[in-house]
C-alpha cells in the first residue's frame, strides 16, 4: 500500500492531524494499534482549559489553551459543553497565590472576574461553607470521544483511512529516509506493509517507542493521573482549586456525571495503567475540602490516562514539567521523511495537528495554510451516541416500542446498538462490546455493564454477529475491562453493585469456570 | 407517622433472603411465636429457583463437582472456619428435606437430594452444577446429559435471553440443540418482554393453547422442547403438566436473570405458607434500632416510610445477608455489620479485597469477610465469645465461605438457618 502521509496513533492529535492534511488534499493513512483514544485522549478530564491554571508554572501551555479553547468552542460546539469555570480557595489554603492570581491570568490575557463568596454559593451550592476566594473563568467540557469521532469521520469523507487493531512493528530505512513500515493486525496476525512519502509519529506516550524503530531517541517521561466519575453531576461549571497545581484540584462536569481528579505518578512502565486506591482516596480527600457532598458521593468508576510529557533539561518532577507540545523535524537525525509531535493537552490537539501538518505539507511541496481553525467541524449523526444523555432523547423522538433498551442505565436503544455495529463492520473491524461501549455509553451507567452487557450480548448474538463461544469470551473481556475501573472505588453502593455482579456472572451463569 | 403496637415474640428473624424465609420457616414449624422483618418485600426474588449445595471445590482449581457431599467433605476438612464445618452433612440433608415438603404442599415440586448434581443449561449458554432443581427443569437437566434431539423456543421482544445464542454456544456440546423464535401471543407488536409478565400470562389455558399449537408446528419428531423460565407463577405445576400435555413431548424451562420467575415462585410459597404456621412477615419494615433489654431479649425499633414500631424478642436472627442485602457496609476503610455493629472479620486493607480480575478463580477476598459465629451460629462479640446469649447469624453475612465461587448459594441459607434455629430453641428452652 502506498500513501501520501502515514498518521501512527488514532487518538485525538492523529485525528486532527488526518483531518488537516485532507483539508490539504494529503492522502492520508492512519493506523492505530487498539481502537480510538487508546492513550491519553481516553483517559483526561474533558477540560477544554480556560488556561488560569497554568498561569503560575507554565504561561505558553496558559496561552496556548487560552487560544486554543476558544477556537475549539466556535468549530466544534457539538464536541464542546460551555459549561463555565471557577477557581475556589477554602480556609487554609496559599494566601499569597491568591493574592497573586489575578495578576498572572492578566499577563497571560486570560480573564477572570472575582466573585463574593455568597454569589458563587449561589451559583454552585454545593461549594464548601468554608470557600474564602472565587474567581469565575472561561473553562468548558468537552467530549474527547466526539472530538475524535468527528475529526476522523471528516477526514474520511475527505479521502482518508483510519485502519485499527494495527500495530506499526518497524521501519526500513534507505539512506536518508523510511522506505517502509511493517505493521500487524491484532486481530488476525497479517502483516502488512506500507510505503508512505511521509511517515508522522502521532503515537503520545509511545512516541518514543515509534521513534526508536528508526534508530532515534525521544527521552520522555510518563506521568499517570487518576480520575473518579460520580453517578450524577453535582455542579454545572469546572470547579478548580484555587492554589497552586496539586492533586485533587479539579472538579469537571461531564454531561451527566462529573469527573474528580487528578494526581500525578511518574511511572516507568506503560504496560499497565491503573488507578490505585491510594490516589484515589486522596482524590476523595482532597476533593472533599472544596465540595464536601464528595464524601458521600456514589463513584461509578475510576480510570487513569498517562500524559507524555518530553523530558527537561534539568530534573524537574511530572507536575512542573511543561505541558507544552513539541515537533520534532527527524530530518535532523538524517531521516527526511519522519515527523514526531507529541506532549501537549487535549485542548490544544488542533495547534498541535496544525504545527506538524505545516511541516508535513512544506516536505511535500504543498502550499496549502492550514485552515483548522475557522473552518466548522462537520457533526457527524452517527456520533451522537457518545453524548450523555442523547440517548434517551432520541430514543422518544422516535417512538418505536420495537426499539427495545439494551442499555437501561444510559439509555441506549437497539437502534444505536445496530448503528454502531454498522460503523464498526464497514470501518473493518469487529463489532466487539468494548467497541461498542467507546462509541456509545454502553455500560458506562451505575452498573457498569453488568446487565447491558448480557442484553448486547444476546442481541449480537440474534443479529448473526456473534457465534459460539464468541459472544461468551467477549461478555468476559467486557466485564474485565469495566473491572479495571472497578476495584479502587468498591466501597458502599459500589460493592453491593459488585456483588450483584458476582451474583450473576459467578453464582448464577457460572462464568469464572468456563472454558 | 404511624405508630403500631409493640410487638413480641420468641424470635424475631431480621432478613427476609433465602436464609430469613428459611429460617422463619423452621423456627414456626418448631412452635416458636416468629416474626420475619424484611427491608423489602423479600431478596428471594433475585433467587435463580435453583438450589445449590456445593457445585465447585476447590476453586482456584474451577473443578465442577458431580458429588456435592463429597466436595463438601474435602471442603471442611480443608476449610475448617467454613461455615458448613459446624453442621452435620445429616443435618443438611433433614433441612432440605423439611423445606421441600413445605414446597410440595405450596405446588413446588423440586427433583434431586440424593448423591449427585444436576447439570442444568442456564440463559447465557453456560451449564452449572446444582442439587435441587424445580420439576420443570429436570427434562433439561437429562436431555443436556444425554445429548436428546431438543428443540429451544424463546419470543420476540426478550432482551435478556437468546435462544440462538444458548444453541450457538452450546454448539460443540450438545449438537442436537436448535432454536426458534416465535410471537408470544397477544404481546405488543414487538414490544419488550419481561419474564414475569409472560410467567403471569401462562397461567391462561387460552395462551397456552395458543403457544402448544405453534410449539407442535415446528418441533421436529423426537425433539424435546426448553423454554426460558415462565412456565407459570402461581400455579406452575398446573401450567407445567397442561402445556407439556398438550405439547405432546417433554418440556424444560431455563433458569434466567434475576428477577427470575422460579426465585419469585419460592418468595410466593413463603409467604403463602408462613402465615398457615402462624409466623408473621412484617416486609418493608427496616430494623434501625436494635437493643438488648434487661432480661436477655431484645427490643428492635422498625419501620418504614409511613409506619413504625417496636418489636420485642427473647431472641433475634441476623439474616441480613451482605452488602446487597445491607447487613453489611463498606466505608473507604473499613467494613460495619448494620443491627448491632459486630466485629466483622475483613481484610485489614481496601486493597487487599480485591483481585486485580474479575473473573479471578481465586475469588475476592472480600466475598469471605462477614461474621463469625460460634458451633451455635451465634455471632462473635470483641472477646471472640458470642456477643449475645440468644442472637444467631445465617447465610451469606457469614464470614469464611464464597457462596458463588463455590455455587452454595440456598444450601448455605438452608443449612445454617436449620442449625441456629435449632440452637435458638434450645437455648430459648433454658
Amino acid at each position: 500500500m502506498h500513501v501520501q502521509a502515514l498518521i501512527i496513533g488514532g487518538g485525538v492529535t492523529g485525528a486532527g492531524l488526518a483531518r488537516d492534511l485532507a483539508m490539504r488534499g494529503v492522502r492520508c493513512l492512519l493506523v492505530e494499534r487498539s481502537d480510538l483514544n487508546a492513550g491519553a485522549s481516553g483517559g483526561n478530564h474533558g477540560l477544554l482549559h480556560s488556561g488560569a491554571r497554568y498561569v503560575s508554572n507554565d504561561k505558553i501551555s496558559a496561552i496556548e489553551c487560552r487560544d486554543e479553547a476558544a477556537i475549539l468552542k466556535k468549530i466544534a460546539p457539538q464536541c464542546v459543553e460551555d459549561t463555565g469555570g471557577l477557581f475556589v480557595a477554602v480556609k487554609g489554603d496559599d494566601e499569597n497565590y491568591i493574592a497573586d492570581f489575578p495578576n498572572l491570568c492578566a499577563q497571560c490575557g486570560i480573564t477572570v472576574k472575582e466573585l463574593s463568596v455568597p454569589e458563587a454559593l449561589e451559583m454552585e451550592y454545593r461549594l464548601s461553607k468554608d470557600t474564602t476566594a472565587v474567581y469565575e473563568v472561561n473553562d468548558a467540557s468537552v467530549d474527547p470521544f466526539r472530538l475524535t469521532l468527528e475529526n476522523t469521520s471528516h477526514a474520511e469523507s475527505l479521502g482518508s483511512i483510519f485502519i485499527k487493531h494495527t500495530k506499526v512493528e518497524g521501519f526500513t530505512l534507505g539512506r536518508n529516509a523510511i522506505t517502509h513500515v511493517h505493521c500487524r493486525n491484532q486481530l488476525t496476525g497479517a502483516r502488512e506493509i506500507i510505503q508512505a512519502d511521509q511517515v508522522i509519529n502521532a503515537a503520545g506516550a509511545w512516541a518514543g517507542e515509534i521513534a526508536r524503530m528508526a534508530d532515534i531517541s525521544i527521552p520522555m517521561l510518563f506521568s499517570k493521573g487518576s480520575l473518579l466519575i460520580t453517578q450524577t453531576r453535582l455542579t454545572d461549571r469546572v470547579i478548580n482549586r484555587l492554589r497552586p497545581p496539586s492533586d485533587g484540584d479539579l472538579f469537571v462536569p461531564g454531561g451527566t456525571v462529573s469527573i474528580l481528579g487528578t494526581t500525578s505518578v511518574s511511572i516507568e512502565d506503560l504496560a499497565t495503567i491503573r488507578p490505585e486506591i491510594d490516589e484515589i482516596d486522596l482524590l476523595v480527600d482532597q476533593g472533599v475540602e472544596m465540595i464536601p457532598a464528595l464524601q458521600d458521593a456514589r463513584y461509578i468508576r475510576a480510570y487513569a490516562g498517562v500524559r507524555p510529557l518530553l523530558q527537561p533539561k534539568d530534573g524537574d518532577s511530572g507536575r512542573s514539567v511543561s505541558r507544552g507540545f513539541h515537533v520534532f523535524d527527524h530530518e535532523e537525525d538524517g531521516v527526511t521523511n519522519f515527523v514526531t509531535i507529541t506532549g501537549g493537552k487535549l485542548t490544544t490537539y488542533r495547534l498541535m495537528a496544525e504545527k506538524a501538518a505545516d511541516l508535513v505539507c512544506q516536505k511535500l511541496a504543498i502550499d496549502i495554510p492550514c485552515r483548522t481553525a475557522e473552518a466548522v467541524l462537520p457533526a457527524c449523526g452517527e456520533h451522537e451516541w457518545t453524548i450523555p444523555g442523547q440517548a434517551p432523547r432520541l430514543w422518544l423522538k422516535k417512538q418505536d416500542p420495537t426499539d427495545l433498551i439494551i442499555c437501561e442505565c444510559e439509555m441506549v436503544p437497539k437502534s444505536g446498538v445496530d448503528q454502531i455495529c454498522q460503523l464498526l463492520t464497514t470501518e473493518n473491524g469487529k463489532p466487539t462490546l468494548q467497541g461498542i461501549s467507546l462509541r456509545s455509553r454502553l455500560g458506562k451507567g451505575s452498573c457498569q455493564g453488568a446487565f447491558c452487557g448480557i442484553r448486547a450480548t444476546a442481541h449480537l448474538y440474534e443479529r448473526e454477529i456473534l457465534e459460539k463461544s464468541d459472544g461468551l469470551r467477549d461478555l468476559r473481556q467486557f466485564i474485565e475491562n469495566r473491572w479495571k475501573g472497578q476495584t479502587t472505588i468498591l466501597w458502599d453502593g459500589q460493592l453491593a453493585q459488585a456483588e450483584l455482579q458476582e451474583a450473576i456472572y459467578c453464582g448464577l451463569f457460572g462464568l469464572e469456570i468456563e472454558e | 407517622m404511624k405508630e403500631s403496637e409493640p410487638i413480641t415474640c420468641d424470635v424475631a428473624i431480621i432478613g427476609a433472603g433465602m436464609a430469613g424465609m428459611a429460617s422463619a420457616l423452621y423456627a414456626a414449624n418448631r412452635g416458636l411465636n416468629t416474626v420475619l422483618i424484611g427491608r423489602t418485600n423479600g431478596a428471594t426474588t433475585f433467587a435463580s429457583g435453583l438450589l445449590d449445595l456445593l457445585g465447585v471445590y476447590p476453586i482456584e482449581q474451577k473443578k465442577k463437582r458431580l458429588h456435592p457431599w463429597k466436595g463438601m467433605a474435602e471442603l471442611v476438612a480443608e476449610c475448617p472456619e467454613h461455615p458448613f464445618a459446624m453442621i452435620p452433612q445429616s443435618a443438611i440433608r433433614e433441612a432440605f428435606a423439611e423445606l421441600l415438603e413445605f414446597l410440595k404442599l405450596e405446588g413446588l415440586d423440586y427433583c434431586g437430594g440424593a448423591d449427585k448434581n444436576h447439570e442444568v443449561i442456564t440463559a447465557l449458554g453456560t451449564s452449572k452444577p446444582t442439587y435441587l432443581i424445580p420439576r420443570s427443569m429436570l427434562e433439561g437437566a437429562r436431555a443436556f446429559r444425554e445429548g436428546r434431539p431438543c428443540l429451544l423456543i424463546d419470543f420476540h421482544g426478550m432482551r435478556e435471553y437468546s435462544a440462538r445464542q444458548i444453541t450457538s454456544v452450546l454448539s460443540k456440546k450438545w449438537p442436537a440443540l436448535r432454536s426458534e423464535r416465535i410471537e408470544f401471543p397477544e404481546a405488543l407488536m414487538g414490544g419488550e418482554l419481561y419474564t414475569t409478565s409472560m410467567a403471569d400470562s401462562l397461567e391462561s389455558a387460552a395462551l397456552r393453547t395458543k403457544i402448544a399449537e405453534a410449539a407442535r408446528e415446528i418441533r421436529k419428531e423426537n425433539e424435546v422442547v426448553g423454554f426460558p423460565a415462565i412456565l407459570g407463577l402461581k400455579s406452575a405445576r398446573k401450567v407445567f403438566a397442561d402445556l407439556q400435555t398438550q405439547i405432546g413431548a417433554p418440556i424444560f424451562e431455563i433458569p434466567t436473570l434475576p428477577p427470575s420467575v422460579p426465585g419469585l415462585r419460592l418468595k410466593e410459597a413463603f409467604e403463602s405458607y408462613l402465615p398457615k404456621i402462624g409466623a408473621r412477615f412484617l416486609p418493608f419494615f427496616f430494623v434501625s434500632e436494635a437493643r438488648k433489654t434487661g432480661d436477655g431479649g431484645f427490643e428492635l425499633t422498625a419501620g418504614g416510610e409511613s409506619h413504625h414500631g417496636l418489636v420485642r424478642s427473647r431472641a433475634v436472627i441476623l439474616a441480613t445477608g451482605r452488602f446487597l442485602g445491607k447487613g453489611l457496609l463498606a466505608e473507604r476503610r473499613a467494613i460495619r455489620e448494620t443491627v448491632f455493629n459486630l466485629p466483622v472479620y475483613q481484610p485489614g486493607n481496601r486493597k487487599d479485597w480485591h483481585r486485580e480480575h474479575f473473573f479471578d478463580p481465586e475469588g475476592h477476598a472480600v466475598n469471605r469477610c462477614g461474621l463469625v459465629v460460634d458451633n451455635l451460629f451465634r455471632p462473635v462479640g470483641k472477646n471472640e465469645t458470642p456477643a449475645f446469649q440468644t442472637l444467631f447469624a445465617v447465610g451469606s453475612i457469614l464470614a469464611h465461605q464464597d457462596w458463588a465461587r463455590t455455587k452454595s448459594g440456598a444450601g448455605l441459607a438452608i443449612a445454617t438457618a436449620y442449625q441456629a434455629v435449632n440452637a435458638c430453641r434450645v437455648e430459648l428452652g433454658k
